[in-house]
Formats: structure tokens, C-alpha cells, sequence
């Protein structure tokens, strides 16, 4: 169990993650005003709604647009204090660019994420300061998880003027925004950077290599603090339990994403399959297109229309030369006995049901499995009251579970969505435990 | 093919397009690439003792991302010799025989007139200009607007100019003045043969916030100047309509202020203007503007089925009426064409915010269409004009069963006027 602050988690040099550009170059400031007047300015606008942090995108925008960029941005972090973040990460085309009015008129919509990174970004780079924390109340709060949930909790707590202490089980902060986040959105070292804007509100703890609740119990959590707010995400991948998983070269997405982020993958394979239909299958296909692996094919067992991850994104992957083998199931890994070199593969009906007579067999020498990760809820399940489903926690609206002063947010409610959902669940969580803390409810 | 060629207080020129007199019209070398690129005329930059300039000259209003919307200078006439020129007057004239060169002119004493004049018409110049209209500098030194600003200077030195001029003479009006009628009336009395108008509007274009001095800054300081440019075409279609739909003046115009395209051009040929004059515009985007300006007048009168532009002239002046001979009983409401509506929502803040409350959500959550309460509409455009689909709100007339009526009627024969609406 280590204590550290923020600024001592530094990435080491030369991290694969390195060779990625930025997919959404940042605009100049020509180019920032310029889109920021075509903003209609819509009253009760759809933008907003379509935020998950209900950022007022209008009025950011008329700042930029009026040269007021240090209130534009106080007007992203008053709602989301991971503004910066948010901007590079969000799915904004399903979002607030999705919901722009300008869609129905025909005309492209409001560059939204693009025009909020760079009212941010100008935050961060002339260290404008918004927030202090709030008087101290004497009320301490534990967080389980420095990512987006927790870190939007601690902020949101300090600004209320309570003690709050985070615990997070890696050496580093910023959960996905740091290990998750494609690079070509946000490399690590923008994520840390994030971390530290936001803790310099001063006053939160964090208590790094510090898994809940091997090496600290819930009891000894709820002994120390008046409120817990639980945002400690999802396990590790899910595997295949099939022959061969044991291989070398196969490994979990999110495993191997978290490696190439914050150390080295090796880049050196020809054949990459990745096995997975959603938002990570994409990304990490993506990634491995980047990091010049010449062939890349994602293997999902539904149609293109069927699967989970974004649509624009496959787009983008299909761009970069990725393909995919569509109503195709592996049944397992083939190797030479130490290393992968194929995956055996059925075909699908449009019942996902294996077609007798169609096992062939996919060559690869890389093998990522983005299939799902394990839910952690019943790490939590131990705390009487608390109820967990699907090994996700249940609550509230404002993040409160069954056990009175235990609150609950991001991915190990949800079941793994967006950095901007888990940052609402941590601001308005922490909005509740200062109403609980306060006396009010 | 409509005839384009114009024919303003007798000076003649191939469309009713000229450069208006002003930094575009500084030299023989600009005014000839102007004709090039198919300018009709030029009003040359005015001709008087040559001056010396400040640096800076100009500003501008920026709005909404669009640059040089009201426009703003503190120049002088011409700082160029004289005899320089009239001998460019004389080639451009000489080269350009069916263009028209109208010669802007500023001096004090008669003698002065006498000699410039003279001097014009040797040159070539197929019409006169009298600068009564400089708001900034010039009047300073009892020229430009300090004549413009006072009908009996106006008329005696307009007076002077028609004794020596034997080529049409225009007197440029100033509009920094509480009524333009005299203004116009007193030009026509000293014998002018026509008008130009607006000369610009006396201004303070902005202030530089960091340093605390107005703009455009002269080493500390600045000065007020004269305003153009797209923001000021409706004072300028005010004043020129005023003039046009006055009975006793009828002389010719020549409509200056804000003309940026073929469609501002129309409008003031619609209120009695004869030929338009374009500066700003040209100075920020160059002379190759008018190619369009051709182009969409061309177009426009074919559609109209206008022959000529004499046809056009004034046609919407009948239609410019006092207030109080308005149909106060001409009832319209907004419309909301809900598969034109994008929801933006412009329309319910702006009725509720600047209007008078009458557009509302949908009482169906599903639909993000306002709704109008046509009981309470009064029918005052604000909803159409900030909703950014073209087409989606219109104003449509209401039959409300009253016959026309106007406030002077109603005052004067008791005419019955239907009930107000929105007035609680």
C-alpha cells in the first residue's frame, strides 16, 4: 500500500502509445471562432440534453465566439470538471454533435468536441483557476477508484469542503482516461496532466496500490469515513474457455490496450485478429492498424448492422485497412504448441447459430480478446444492503445503494459506458453525500 | 435582354454600377481596372487642395465572425497633385469613352470652384460631384459636411457650381443631419441637376480596450470618422426614399451606402435611386464584385420583365407610406412549417424574451416543433426573422372580417379598428 499524490505518476518514455497523432487535430483559435459562430445559439438546446454532464454547449460556445474563452471554459468545468477529457473522448457523434440541429437542416453539425477541447485545453495551458475548496466540514468521504467517477466525486467534495481520501489499485490515476483511452483520442500523459489540474483543488488523499477490499476492508472504509462513493469499474477480460486460450500471443483487449499505453506491446505480428464486435473490438482494432501490423480483421459473430460498437468508428477503422469476418465464432486458438497461429472459426446463421460444415481456420500470430470484461459488484456485495445484479451495483438516481451513506458510480453501475456518464454519476453523487452529509436528506 | 445602360441626372454609363468616390477611385490606374472588370462609372476621388493623411485610416465592425460590417475612415480627399490628376482623368476618359467619370469636388472660395471646375471639364469629366458630405476632418476647415449641415451654404455654393459647370452637377448630401429633405431641397433650389447620397455617417468605430484609445488609433489617440459599409444601408434607404417620394423635390439620385451586391443595388433603385455608388464593399473585396452585380441585375429584370432600368426606378416608392396611413386592420400571424423545423428552439426565446410571449413548446413532448398561439401572435416578425431555416416561419395574413383602415382615418372619420392583440 503506497500514499503519493498526482504528480508523482509518471510514464516512463518510448510507450507504444508514442507513434499515435491526434485523429482530431486541435483547432487554432482562427479556426475555433470561425465554427463557434455558426452556433445557433439554440435555447434549451438538443446539445445539452444529449450531454450525459448537461454541459451548457451554448453558451460555451458564444464565449469562445466572443473571445471570452477563460469563461468558456468555466462553463465546461462548472458542469464537468473532466471537460478536457470529455472533449477528446466522447462519442460526440452519438452525443451533443448527433443532437446538433444543424442534422436536420442538412448543413455539418457544431464541432462541439473540438471547439470545447480548445476552450480547455486553453484553460489548462494558461493555468486558469476556477474552484476552491469549500470550508472544512469535518466530514471525510472514501472513494474507491481514481477514474473519471471518482476524481469528478473528489472534486465535486472538495468544493463542498469535505475530506476525501481516494483508493485505486494501480500506481496510476485517471483509470481509462489514463490505461483505456485510444491514444489517437488522448495518450496517458494528457490523462495524468488531467489529474493533476484536477487535484489541485488540494485536499484529496490518494492511496495508490490499494485494492478494496483485499488490502483494505469495508470495514475499516466505513470506519473512517462518513460516505463511501464505490467507482472502482470492471475486472480484467473475459476470456474464451476454449482450447488453446493459454497460448502466447493471445491475450485480453483491455490488457493489452493498458500495456501498450503505459509500457510496450510488441508490434512485430503480421496477423492480428480481434475477436469482439463493440467499442473496444473497435478501438483496439484501430490501435493495432496504427501500430503498422499489416493485416488486422475483427471476427464478430453478428452482422455489421448488429454489433455494438460505434458506427463512425468502424468507418474509421475500415479507412485505416482493418476488415472484418462477420457471423464468425472461434472454437479455438491453434498454435504450435507455445506460441498462437490461428483461430478455428464456425460461421453463423442470422441465429447466431454455427452453420455445421463451415469450421475453417483464421491464421494470427496476435489474438485479442475483446469480448466483455468481468464486473466487479460482488467485491461490494459483502456490505449488507447493498444489492448487485449482473455484477453490476445497484442505486439510485443520485448514485445511493441499499446501505445508507454508500454511493455508486461509473462502470460498476452501468456495466462500462462513457468517461461522460461516469463523471455525472461522480458529480452527482457527490452532490447527494454532501446533502447526506449536510443533514438535508 | 434588359438594357442595363443608365442614365443618371443626364450622365450616361453602360449599368448603374460606379465606384463611389473614395480610395477605390484614388487613380487612373484603379479606375481603369474598375471599367475592366466592367464598372459602369467612377466617382473620382475628390479633387480639392491636396491634403496629407494620418496613419491609421480605417476600422471595422466585426459581427458574428463577419469582418467589415460597418466600416469607418478618417481620410481626406485626395493627397495626389492635382495636375496629376486631371491628366488621369483625361486618359482614363480617353480610353474609356462610354464610362462614365463624374469628378468629386471639395474647394472654399468661388474663384476655387470657378477653376476646378473647369479644370474637371478640360479633363473630360462627364459630370460633377459636390463633396458637401465629409463628416470627419474636412469639415474641420469649413468644407465637406459643415456645407452639407446648412441649406443656405448648400444652395449658394451648389449655386456657384451650375454658373460655372456645363456637365451635369450632383451634390453629395451628408446625413448627419435631422432630416434630409431641406438638405435635398436646397441643392435643388441652388439649380443642381441631381443627388447622390449618403455620404458617411460621423462616427467612433471602436475603442481599443487594452490601451484605452478609440479607433483607428493615431499614435494615443483617434478621431471620429465617417461610417459605411453594409450597416448603414438603411439609413441610406431611408434618406433616399425620403427624397424620392417627396413631391417637390423629383430630381435624379444617385443611392450610396451599404450596396454590397445586386440585390442591395435593386433596393435602392426600387426607392428611386438612378444609379448606385459601392465603396466598402470594393475595399474589401475588389473590384471583380461587380461581375455579379451585372450578372444578378441582368437577371433580375429579366424576371421581373424590366426592359430598362428607368422602368424600375422608384417602383417601391408608392408603397412607402407615413405610419399613420398604415391598414391598421392588416392582421397577420407566424406560421411554423413543422417539417422545415429543426428545433432549435430560436423562435420561442425570442418571442418570449423580446416579443410578447405567444410561442410556446408542444404540449406533445415527442415533437420538437413550437406551437403559436395565434390568439395572441401580433404578427410582429421577430420569430421569422431569427429562425435560420429560410422558408420554415412565415407571416400569413389572418381574414379577421375588418376592413382596411388606418390610424389616420380612424383620427379623422372614425374608421373602426379591429381589437388589439397582445396588449394585457
Amino acid at each position: 500500500m503506497d500514499d503519493t499524490s498526482a504528480d508523482t505518476a509518471a510514464l516512463p518514455p518510448g510507450r507504444s502509445e508514442a507513434v499515435f497523432d491526434d485523429y482530431k487535430p486541435a483547432y487554432t483559435a482562427n479556426q475555433a471562432r470561425v465554427e463557434a459562430n455558426r452556433c445557433l445559439y439554440c435555447h434549451d438546446a438538443p446539445c445539452i440534453t444529449a450531454c450525459p454532464t448537461s454541459i451548457d454547449i451554448p453558451t460555451f460556445i458564444r464565449k469562445i465566439a466572443t473571445d471570452n474563452v477563460r469563461g468558456s471554459a468555466k462553463t465546461i468545468f462548472d458542469s464537468n470538471i473532466l471537460g478536457m477529457s470529455c472533449a477528446r473522448v466522447c462519442p460526440v457523434e452519438v452525443l451533443c454533435v448527433g443532437d446538433c440541429v444543424y442534422n436536420e437542416m442538412g448543413v455539418p453539425p457544431i464541432q462541439i468536441g473540438k471547439l470545447q477541447r480548445f476552450a480547455t485545453d486553453a484553460a489548462f495551458d494558461a493555468g486558469w483557476e476556477y474552484y476552491e475548496a469549500g470550508e472544512s466540514t469535518g466530514k471525510s468521504v472514501g472513494i474507491v477508484g481514481a477514474g473519471p467517477a471518482g476524481l469528478a466525486a473528489a472534486h465535486r467534495l472538495r468544493r463542498f469542503g469535505h475530506a476525501v481520501t481516494v483508493y485505486e489499485k494501480r500506481s496510476v490515476l485517471g483509470g481509462l482516461n489514463t490505461t483505456g483511452v485510444a491514444p489517437y483520442k488522448m495518450p496517458a500523459a494528457r490523462s495524468v496532466e488531467e489529474v493533476a489540474w484536477v487535484t489541485a483543488i488540494g485536499g484529496i488523499e490518494f492511496k495508490t496500490n490499494t485494492s478494496v477490499p483485499a488490502d483494505i476492508s469495508w470495514e475499516a472504509l466505513e470506519a473512517a469515513h462518513d460516505a463511501l462513493f464505490i467507482c472502482f469499474g470492471l475486472g480484467p477480460d473475459s476470456r474464451l474457455a476454449v482450447e488453446g486460450a493459454e497460448l502466447a500471443g493471445v491475450h485480453g483487449a483491455v490488457d493489452w490496450i493498458e500495456d501498450m499505453k503505459l509500457s510496450t506491446v510488441d508490434t512485430s505480428a503480421r496477423r492480428c485478429l480481434v475477436i469482439g464486435g463493440g467499442n473496444t473490438a473497435l478501438d483496439v482494432v484501430r490501435e493495432a492498424v496504427g501500430l503498422g501490423i499489416p493485416e488486422v480483421t475483427m471476427v464478430y459473430r453478428g452482422t455489421e448492422a448488429g454489433m455494438s460498437g460505434y458506427a463512425h468508428e468502424w468507418a474509421a477503422a475500415k479507412q485505416g485497412g482493418a476488415v472484418a469476418s462477420w457471423q464468425t465464432q472461434p472454437v479455438a486458438f491453434v498454435g504450435d504448441g507455445e506460441k498462437v497461429t490461428g483461430v478455428r472459426c464456425i460461421k453463423l446463421d442470422a441465429d447466431k447459430k454455427p452453420i455445421v460444415g463451415t469450421e475453417h481456420v483464421l491464421e494470427a500470430d496476435l489474438v485479442l480478446l475483446a469480448i466483455g470484461q468481468s464486473k466487479l459488484g460482488d467485491l461490494a456485495a459483502a456490505l449488507d444492503g447493498v444489492e448487485v445484479e449482473w455484477g453490476r451495483i445497484l442505486c439510485n438516481d443520485d448514485g445511493a445503494t441499499g446501505r445508507p451513506g454508500v454511493y455508486v458510480g461509473g462502470d460498476c453501475r452501468n456495466g462500462g459506458k462513457e468517461v461522460v456518464n461516469a463523471v455525472a454519476h461522480g458529480r452527482d453523487a457527490a452532490i447527494a453525500i454532501h446533502a447526506r452529509l449536510s443533514g438535508e436528506s | 435582354m434588359p438594357d442595363l445602360s443608365t442614365n443618371c441626372a443626364g450622365i450616361r454609363s453602360p449599368n448603374p454600377f460606379w465606384l463611389a468616390s473614395a480610395p477605390p477611385a484614388n487613380s487612373g490606374e484603379q479606375v481603369q481596372r474598375a471599367f475592366d472588370h466592367g464598372w459602369g462609372g467612377a466617382v473620382w476621388k475628390t479633387l480639392g487642395t491636396p491634403i496629407q493623411n494620418v496613419s491609421s485610416r480605417f476600422g471595422a465592425i466585426q459581427y458574428g465572425g463577419h469582418r467589415g460590417v460597418g466600416f469607418n475612415n478618417i481620410e481626406l480627399i485626395t493627397d495626389r497633385p492635382l495636375d496629376v490628376n486631371f491628366r488621369e482623368i483625361y486618359e482614363t476618359k480617353k480610353k474609356y469613352p462610354d464610362h462614365a467619370i463624374i469628378v468629386s469636388l471639395m474647394v472654399e472660395s468661388r474663384e476655387e470652384w470657378r477653376e476646378i471646375i473647369k479644370r474637371s471639364e478640360d479633363a473630360g469629366a462627364d459630370g460633377l460631384e459636390l463633396n458637401f458630405g465629409c463628416p470627419h476632418g474636412m469639415c474641420e476647415r469649413g468644407m465637406g459636411s459643415a456645407v452639407g449641415q446648412e441649406p443656405t451654404v448648400n444652395e449658394r455654393i451648389t449655386g456657384w457650381a451650375k454658373e460655372f459647370a456645363n456637365v451635369p452637377v450632383l451634390v453629395k448630401l451628408t446625413p448627419n443631419v435631422g432630416d434630409i429633405l431641406p438638405h435635398g431641397l436646397a441643392a435643388k433650389r441652388g439649380g443642381a441637376d441631381g443627388v447622390s447620397l449618403i455620404n458617411t455617417i460621423k462616427s467612433l468605430i471602436g475603442v481599443d480596450i487594452d490601451n484605452f484609445v478609440p479607433q483607428p488609433r493615431v499614435g494615443g489617440r483617434s478621431t471620429n470618422g465617417g461610417y459605411c459599409g453594409a450597416a448603414v444601408r438603411p439609413i441610406a434607404l431611408h434618406m433616399v426614399g425620403q427624397l424620392a417620394r417627396d413631391p417637390n423635390f423629383r430630381l435624379p439620385i444617385s443611392g450610396i451606402g451599404g450596396v454590397t451586391n445586386w440585390r442591395d443595388a435593386v433596393e435602392f433603385l426600387l426607392l428611386g435611386s438612378s444609379s448606385v455608388q459601392v465603396c466598402t464593399e470594393v475595399m474589401l473585396k475588389g473590384y471583380r464584385i461587380v461581375e455579379d452585380m451585372i450578372e444578378g441585375l441582368d437577371t433580375y429584370m429579366a424576371e421581373k420583365g424590366f426592359d430598362t432600368v428607368d422602368q424600375m426606378v422608384g417602383r417601391a416608392i408608392p408603397a412607402y407610406s407615413d405610419w399613420g396611413d398604415l391598414d391598421m386592420n392588416y392582421e397577420i400571424v407566424a406560421k411554423i412549417k413543422a417539417d422545415a423545423c429543426i428545433g432549435c428552439n430560436r423562435c420561442m426565446v425570442a418571442c418570449h424574451d423580446g416579443a410578447h410571449q405567444c410561442i410556446h413548446p408542444n404540449p406533445d413532448a415527442s415533437s420538437h416543433v413550437p406551437i403559436v398561439d395565434e390568439d395572441e401572435c401580433v404578427g410582429c416578425n421577430l420569430c421569422q426573422i431569427v429562425c435560420p431555416v429560410e422558408g420554415c416561419i412565415s407571416m400569413e395574413q389572418v381574414d379577421n372580417g375588418f376592413a382596411p383602415a388606418t390610424w389616420n382615418q380612424h383620427i379623422g372619420d372614425g374608421a373602426v379598428l379591429r381589437p388589439k392583440k397582445g396588449a394585457h
